[in-house]
């Protein structure tokens, strides 16, 4: 740069060499594309401001004590506002998507990571990304019409209370699951990847079996993705509004059994504020209120994640 | 030339002939561990064919239950609660066409700008630009329930006030996909060499008419298919929209600014929702035309990446 200058100067009558960026025009370019950029700081100060207004306003009229405490019966009178209710069911429909999804979910990211041919690869990953890409209103349907009767049919009879009623926690919980599957895979299959090789060829000289290496040394290496991926599951079970809406009903009730009809925080949101609900109702602001909760929820979880992939990048990237 | 065979082919021959003496010496794995890893890997297996089965059952399902329903009628007649026989999607899949026509004038600039801010002129040590990464990390990790919120209380109703009309369900399906744009067109300018950039900036060009005329055009397939991405996401998206009023029964055309909107996912949910067959029935056949159409896009995102990926 220096020398480029100074033969310029030598030269004389060459265009200016002065640094690039100065020329005009660049400026306001690259303050035009700082915006777009502020755009994502500007929506998440959207997300926060259009949640704590009504949420304030609903903690005008309703007690901390009364929010944090079972019993969710917005529309009767007196409505009540025990947001447990919801918080469980939302944690009910989780609990049980997880059962499926992390064993399904890591068995497929192991045998892609450790064992499958690259043609095999080839063939499993792409038919994961569609999985990824089905809209949730047609797992939604797919939960209802389909794995719901089944359930209802294959449960032992009055076990955990029997499975007759209309929808079912579990119903969703496994639809949940389908979905958070591709997730974990591919999230904890990059992690697996990123772990040296040199590792595995040290446990393989040492006379490992590739069970053995996947287990007691990959893994474990791999260990702070993996976790990532699954909070990042969980995040996704507890933010799906259609599978649940459509398959688990809405019935605000505090427990995690399988076989009941529950009501989760989002499903609530999507059947109130679907109603023509007059704004500034306590019903409309019971909106935002639960808004703010899953939204704090969610908040936590994907912070840990971001943390913890940026963790396995630093270490084998 | 000493030997004909290639050094790797050497090598390989060595370890393969190490092994087989350190076998010999030692004996092969205990029969119980080979039994283990066998069992593991079939285990392994079997999860993979579980996820697998999720996928072709939906499929299955949404094909058998649909199929009475196939016909023109889906693309071509308005839904209907009486004359299920003849009922359709017509004024919902016009929604969803219009919503993403907006969308796509929305996210790109928007999108490949940011990107091109962090990746090209964002220094990544200043705090403002870690916060803005993160930022757009959360946002795309934000359940979309909480944008049809932001829709509901700052576009359709709150400082913007639009009403609920389509272009606010078009705007909120913007910023819910936003961030899957920003981070795709990132990836793909960030793999183009620096090489490229170091050229043009030696040959005189300032640091904007680098990235207009040697980054963009090098980036433009991964972006494209980060759009795609986006697209099909803000297609299938149905939760958001019920916020921001594609809730309502709507059997005329729906025009952008003004009226009454649906769109194909949430006519499907409303189908759904009816416990009778026929309508279980126009679900199903919604659900097929919502995936043939999310899967021709996806093909061509495919095709794309395959088509103009660069290896430099």
């Amino acid at each position: 740069m220096m020398e480029a200058t100074s033969i310029g100067a030598s030269g004389g009558g060459r265009p200016s060499l002065e640094s690039p960026g100065s020329r005009r025009g660049e400026k306001a370019i690259k303050g035009l594309l700082a915006l777009c950029g502020l755009l994502s700081v500007v929506t998440t100060t959207a997300i926060v401001v259009a949640l704590i207004g009504p949420t304030i306003s609903f903690f005008g009229e309703v007690s901390f004590g009364e929010f944090f405490s079972t019993g969710w019966f917005p529309t009767f009178n007196p409505p009540t506002f025990g947001v447990f209710d919801i918080v469980v069911g939302t944690l009910n429909v989780t609990l049980w998507g997880m059962v499926f999804a992390i064993p399904i979910g890591l068995g497929a990211a192991i045998y892609l990571a450790e064992y499958a041919s690259p043609r095999v690869r080839k063939v499993v990953k792409p038919i994961l990304e569609i999985l990824a890409g089905i809209p949730t209103v047609a797992i939604g349907f797919f939960a209802v019409s389909f794995l719901l009767p089944i359930i209802q049919d294959v449960w032992p009879g009055g076990f955990l209370g029997g499975a007759d009623k209309p929808f079912l926690a579990i119903a969703a919980g496994l639809g949940i699951g389908l979905m958070i599957v591709p997730i974990i895979a591919s999230i904890s299959e990059d992690a697996m990847s990123a772990v040296p090789q040199g590792l595995r060829e040290g446990a393989y000289a040492m006379g490992a079996t590739k069970a053995k290496v996947a287990t007691r040394v990959v893994f474990p290496a791999a260990l702070s993705g993996i976790v990532a991926s699954i909070v990042l599951g969980i995040s996704r079970a507890v933010g799906e509004t259609m599978i649940v809406v459509l398959a688990a009903g809405s019935t605000p009730n505090a427990t995690l059994n399988p076989v009941e009809s529950i009501q989760a925080i989002t499903s609530f949101i999507a059947v109130t504020a679907t109603g023509d609900i007059s704004q500034g109702s306590i019903t409309y602001e019971a909106v935002f209120a639960a808004g703010t909760v899953l939204f704090l929820m969610t908040l936590a979880m994907n912070v840990i994640s971001i943390r913890l992939v940026r963790r396995y990048r630093e270490v084998y990237e | 030339m000493e030997s004909s065979v290639p050094p790797t082919e050497r090598a390989r021959f060595a370890v393969a002939g190490a092994r087989a003496n350190v076998a010999a010496a030692l004996g092969s794995q205990p029969r119980a561990d080979v039994t283990r890893n066998n069992l593991f890997a079939g285990l392994l297996f079997v999860s993979i064919l579980i996820a697998l089965a999720g996928l072709v059952a939906l499929l299955a399902q949404a094909f058998i239950d649909g199929a009475p329903a196939l016909s023109t009628k889906l693309i071509t007649e308005p839904p209907s609660t009486i004359d299920t026989a003849n009922a359709g999607f017509r004024p919902a899949l016009i929604g969803s066409v219009v919503m993403i026509a907006f969308v796509i004038g929305m996210i790109v600039p928007l999108g490949v700008g940011a990107a091109i801010y962090l990746e090209e002129y964002a220094d990544s040590t200043r705090w403002w630009n870690r916060v803005i990464e993160l930022n757009i990390q959360n946002l795309a990790a934000v359940p979309s329930i909480i944008y049809g919120i932001l829709g509901l209380g700052l576009i359709v109703r709150g400082p913007l006030d639009l009403g609920f009309i389509l272009f606010a369900g078009a705007m909120t399906l913007a910023l819910l996909v936003l961030p899957i744009v920003i981070i795709a067109a990132r990836e793909a300018i960030r793999a183009v060499p620096p090489s490229i950039r170091e050229g043009s900036l030696a040959l005189g060009a300032t640091q904007w008419q680098t990235i207009r005329r040697q980054v963009l055009p090098a980036a433009i397939p991964g972006v494209a298919t980060g759009v795609i991405l986006a697209v099909s996401r803000a297609l299938g998206e149905t939760a958001p929209l019920l916020l921001v009023g594609a809730t309502v029964f709507v059997t005329a055309d729906p025009m952008p600014f003004d009226g009454n909107y649906s769109a194909l996912p949430v006519q499907i949910f409303q189908y759904a929702t009816r416990p009778q067959a026929d309508f279980q029935t126009l679900a199903a056949a919604g659900i097929i035309l919502m995936l043939v159409v999310l899967i021709a896009m996806n093909s061509v995102a495919i095709w794309l990446r395959n088509r103009y990926e660069q290896k430099w």
